[in-house]
């Protein structure tokens, strides 16, 4: 624990604790480029450099000095500010001074660093140099003049991402910055090299042009595009999203997003429902509200509950499915969520949540992954673990389809039988299990969307119970879920008997009349045609296809909301914009035809709602905590199918109806999927 | 450097080569391998016509199971590494400040008179390929020229123009000093310590 003295501060810190860390830790902010947190320490920028004494008379890389013993630092001293004038005046010479051009502008690290540190011109006479742009993808625009190759994405595409496929080559002036053959940055997590690049040279592609940062209101909200719920930020201008950016979470995402997070936003200008239709003579007219919800009363009427079924998408939020419910409940209905067909139950808390929680990974030192692509269902939950295999105290191992996670695990096969010979203790990897102190396996939707998926999580607990997942201070047993919604609708119960697919054989059949479907569109709808199909949500998509009733919602980033993590963490999310044409928020849609139904629901705005929703379910109003539940028994033990795992995500770039309009996330798919660049492409044509 | 055609042909070390590597790897623990990144591009580019095509790379990334652009990055750092086809006659020609100073300038202008090429290029039946290279090391015999792993030293435009000629024609030519020096020592005789010179020692330009 050394003591050391900064700028007249004297502060004891963590054995290994560089100077740069220990000036923060008393306030004082060291500039900096290549030096970055999460990533490991280059010390190429020089930005970051000090005083230091007793040691040689000259100027020393914070970044990467360790504090020691009795070591007097200044940082801002004359001496200090002149060596930052050189560091400054070095890094400008081949910087190209287009900042009025620039993406970057305005949330520029070397424009703001120049302002405070440079000096205000330039004795450069000669000639800069010039690089050609590089070629990484559909998703980031390389301006390659203005790299200070502080090596940032070259390290987080290695340690973080786990792609290396960013390097710089050449040396000296000549050294560039690129993609190996200029191909693409083949990684879900690509876009944030965007954020980490301290200057214009990676900049964000589809946004080129789009906005300046002061131009755009900044909204603090919640993602739905897989179950990690991600912090990010909403950057709008006028009724139009701009971009998402990450917010920091450390117990979520830390600064992470996946590119579909950051990119699929295009897709909210795409295909919207903007106004109610109602079907007339085989074609769909647009109607006025009342039209709409007259239709839908007089269809209701006289229906018994159990002719009637109720759908939930992906991205819902917890007041809509709240209110969906109620409506439902009225008229004796129920509601199912697992559209996806699985077999989770909703009885034991425990047993559908990601229990160690995303921090939990950090501790964790055995890891079996069942039925589950990480990398495709939550990337940044992936790179966390990555992060944890990387330290080489976690073993990971695979039961399941053998898939690239980005690093190296064991691949124990592709079938159940081998969860029983784990549990038998006939498989290998039982003695790491045995032998870890926090072990913990991960129960992807692959291993829940089976018809042996009941004996699965049998299995998968008792193994929990057997080799000690299940401890006073830890609970290794988590589930991975794809859906932003379905933690909470589990949460309220919005399950049925046989689930999705009792109710499309019961609608085949003509037992059920009516079938009310809240943003459901990962499903076959083909086997709906016969039922009166009610659709509401935001995009024109698989839902809408045989459906009788249009009513228009809002997307995620239209409304406030409440979801629940795959953890089990309840998180708010706010309004960034309004929602297009007369689209409403889908509880003001339940409240309003609930009046018309004449089964009016007791609230009447979204106080009140979140009031009895918290009354029925009290956890809801436990913001951003990770929930602690008590063990429990569940799991029925049965026959297992001697078939593979089928992977609940095949395209990761069309997960839900806003990434399947995103014209981003299209080209992405494109390009991802193994094609090369080649000169002059669009990046589409591969 | 334009390096982003991907080459149809396939880089396989030869069986002599295979062996060879052996050695080298058992100079370096299992979990290190890619140390041996270095001399392999090496022998590759020894093998493969004097350069390092993306088959090399890739075929040297895959051998010592490392990303293809950590290669790449080591094949581009050192420019002993020629990462576009060359000739079958590869001339470096020094052009750092001590042979600059001693001439440099006549040699290049010899050697791209006589070749019609200029740094970096080839000519056009593949033959000679010309190049511009940083110290070479051999600044007490400047200005140098290296070929074929031997320096050719002490020249001035005529000497190189000579050199040239006898390589296309085939005649060999002596390495060393070009103006009958011998190796590095003092031309034409000592200039001091005379009486310390030993006895019948004979010296370039004196002969």
């Amino acid at each position: 624990m050394p003591t050391l003295t900064i700028d007249g501060i004297e502060v004891e810190v963590e054995n290994g604790t560089t100077v740069l860390q220990a000036a923060e830790q008393v306030g004082i902010e060291i500039p900096r480029f290549c030096y970055h947190e999460r990533l490991s320490i280059a010390g190429n920028c020089r930005m970051c450099l000090v005083e230091v004494t007793p040691g040689p008379p000259k100027p020393a890389a914070s970044c990467a000095l360790p504090a020691g013993e009795g070591m007097v630092v200044k940082t801002n001293s004359q001496k200090v500010r002149k060596f930052r004038e050189g560091v400054m005046e070095f890094l400008l010479i081949n910087h190209p001074l287009d900042c009025p051009v620039c993406d970057q502008g305005g949330e520029c690290d070397l424009q703001d660093q120049s302002m405070a540190y440079g000096v205000g011109d330039s004795r450069y006479k000669e000639k800069r140099r010039l690089v050609k742009e590089k070629y990484m993808g559909p998703l980031i625009r390389t301006i390659m003049t203005r790299c200070i190759h502080c090596t940032r994405c070259v390290r987080f595409a290695d340690e973080v991402a786990g792609v290396p496929s960013l390097g710089a080559i050449g040396r000296g002036e000549n050294m560039q910055i690129t993609t190996y053959q200029e191909q693409a940055f083949q990684s879900e997590l690509s876009g944030n090299v965007v954020d980490l690049c301290p200057v214009g040279a990676l900049t964000s592609k589809p946004y080129t042009f789009k906005a300046r940062p002061w131009e755009l209101t900044n909204t603090e909200t919640i993602d739905v595009h897989d179950a990690l719920g991600s912090n990010i930020r909403i950057d709008s201008r006028g009724r139009a999203v701009m971009r998402a950016l990450p917010r920091i979470h450390e117990e979520v995402n830390e600064e992470w997003i996946s590119d579909k997070t950051r990119h699929a936003v295009d897709g909210l200008a795409k295909n919207r429902l903007d106004r109610p239709y109602v079907k007339k003579g085989g074609k769909l007219q647009p109607v006025s509200w009342k039209e709409a919800f007259d239709i839908i009363a007089k269809k209701l009427k006289g229906l018994s509950g159990d002719q009637i079924a109720g759908l939930v998408g992906d991205l819902c939020d917890a007041e809509s499915m709240y209110a969906f419910k109620a409506l439902m409940s009225s008229l004796g209905a129920s509601v199912e969520c697992r559209q996806d067909g699985s077999k989770v139950g909703a009885k034991h808390r425990v047993g559908y949540l990601f229990n160690s929680g995303v921090t939990g990974i950090d501790e964790a030192d055995a890891c079996l992954i069942i039925g589950s692509n990480p990398r495709k269902e939550s990337p940044v939950l992936n790179a966390r673990l990555r992060q944890r295999w990387l330290s080489r105290k976690c073993k990971v191992a695979n039961v399941g389809p053998d898939v690239d996670l980005s690093y190296k695990v064991e691949q124990l096969g592709d079938s159940a039988a081998i969860l029983k010979d784990i549990l038998d203790g006939k498989n290998d990897f039982a003695k790491v299990l045995k032998s870890a102190e926090k072990p913990m396996l991960i129960l992807g939707q692959g291993a829940l969307n089976r018809d042996d998926s009941p004996a699965i999580i049998n299995l998968a607990h008792d193994i929990a119970e057997k080799y000690g997942l299940i401890k006073d201070d830890w609970n290794g047993f988590n589930v991975l879920h794809t859906a932003a919604s379905r933690v909470a609708a589990l949460d309220m119960g919005l399950i049925r008997d046989g689930g999705v697919k009792a109710i499309l054989e019961g609608a085949e059949k003509g037992d059920i009349k009516v079938v009310y479907n809240l943003g459901a569109d990962e499903l076959d709808t083909t086997k709906l045609k016969k039922a009166f199909v009610i659709y509401q949500g935001s995009h024109g998509d698989e839902g809408v296809r045989h459906a009788d009733v249009i009513l228009p919602g809002v997307a995620y980033t239209e409304k406030p909301g409440t979801y629940i993590n795959t953890e089990g963490r309840v998180q708010r999310a706010l309004r960034a914009v309004f929602g297009p044409g007369e689209a409403r928020e889908d509880w003001t849609i339940f409240r309003a035809l609930s009046e018309v139904l004449g089964k009016t629901l007791n609230f009447d705005d979204i106080a009140a709602l979140r009031q009895v929703m918290e009354k029925d379910y009290p956890h809801f109003g436990v913001i951003d905590e990770k929930p602690d539940e008590e063990w429990a028994d569940f799991g029925v033990s049965g026959k297992l199918s001697k078939d593979g795992f089928t992977l609940p995500i095949t395209d990761f770039y069309g997960t839900n109806p806003i990434a399947r309009a995103s014209e981003t996330m299209a080209e992405c798919r494109a390009v991802m999927n193994g094609a090369n660049h080649t000169e002059g492409a669009t990046g589409t044509n591969g | 450097m334009s390096v982003k055609v991907k080459n149809a042909e396939k880089f396989e070390f030869t069986p002599e080569n295979l062996e060879w590597t052996k050695t080298q790897l058992a100079k370096y623990p299992e979990n290190r391998k890619e140390s041996c990144v270095m001399p392999f591009l090496h022998r590759a580019q020894e093998q493969n016509n004097g350069w390092v095509s993306v088959p090399v790379m890739e075929y040297i990334a895959d051998f010592l199971d490392m990303p293809y652009i950590r290669v790449h990055e080591v094949a581009s750092f050192y420019s002993m590494y020629n990462l576009k086809p060359v000739g079958k006659h590869v001339i470096e020609v020094c052009t750092t400040t001590p042979c600059w100073l001693r001439g440099s300038d006549d040699v290049v202008k010899a050697c791209k008179d006589e070749l019609g090429i200029g740094f970096g290029e080839t000519t056009e039946d593949g033959e000679y390929t010309l190049l511009e290279v940083e110290c070479a090391g051999a600044c007490v015999n400047a200005p140098v020229i290296a070929y074929k792993e031997e320096y050719y030293e002490d020249l001035d435009e005529d000497s190189t123009r000579k050199f040239i000629r006898d390589l296309k024609a085939g005649v060999a030519v002596k390495p060393g000093p070009q103006n009958g020096r011998f190796k590095s020592c003092p031309f034409g005789g000592p200039t001091t310590l005379k009486d310390m010179a030993p006895k019948g020692a004979t010296f370039g330009g004196d002969e």
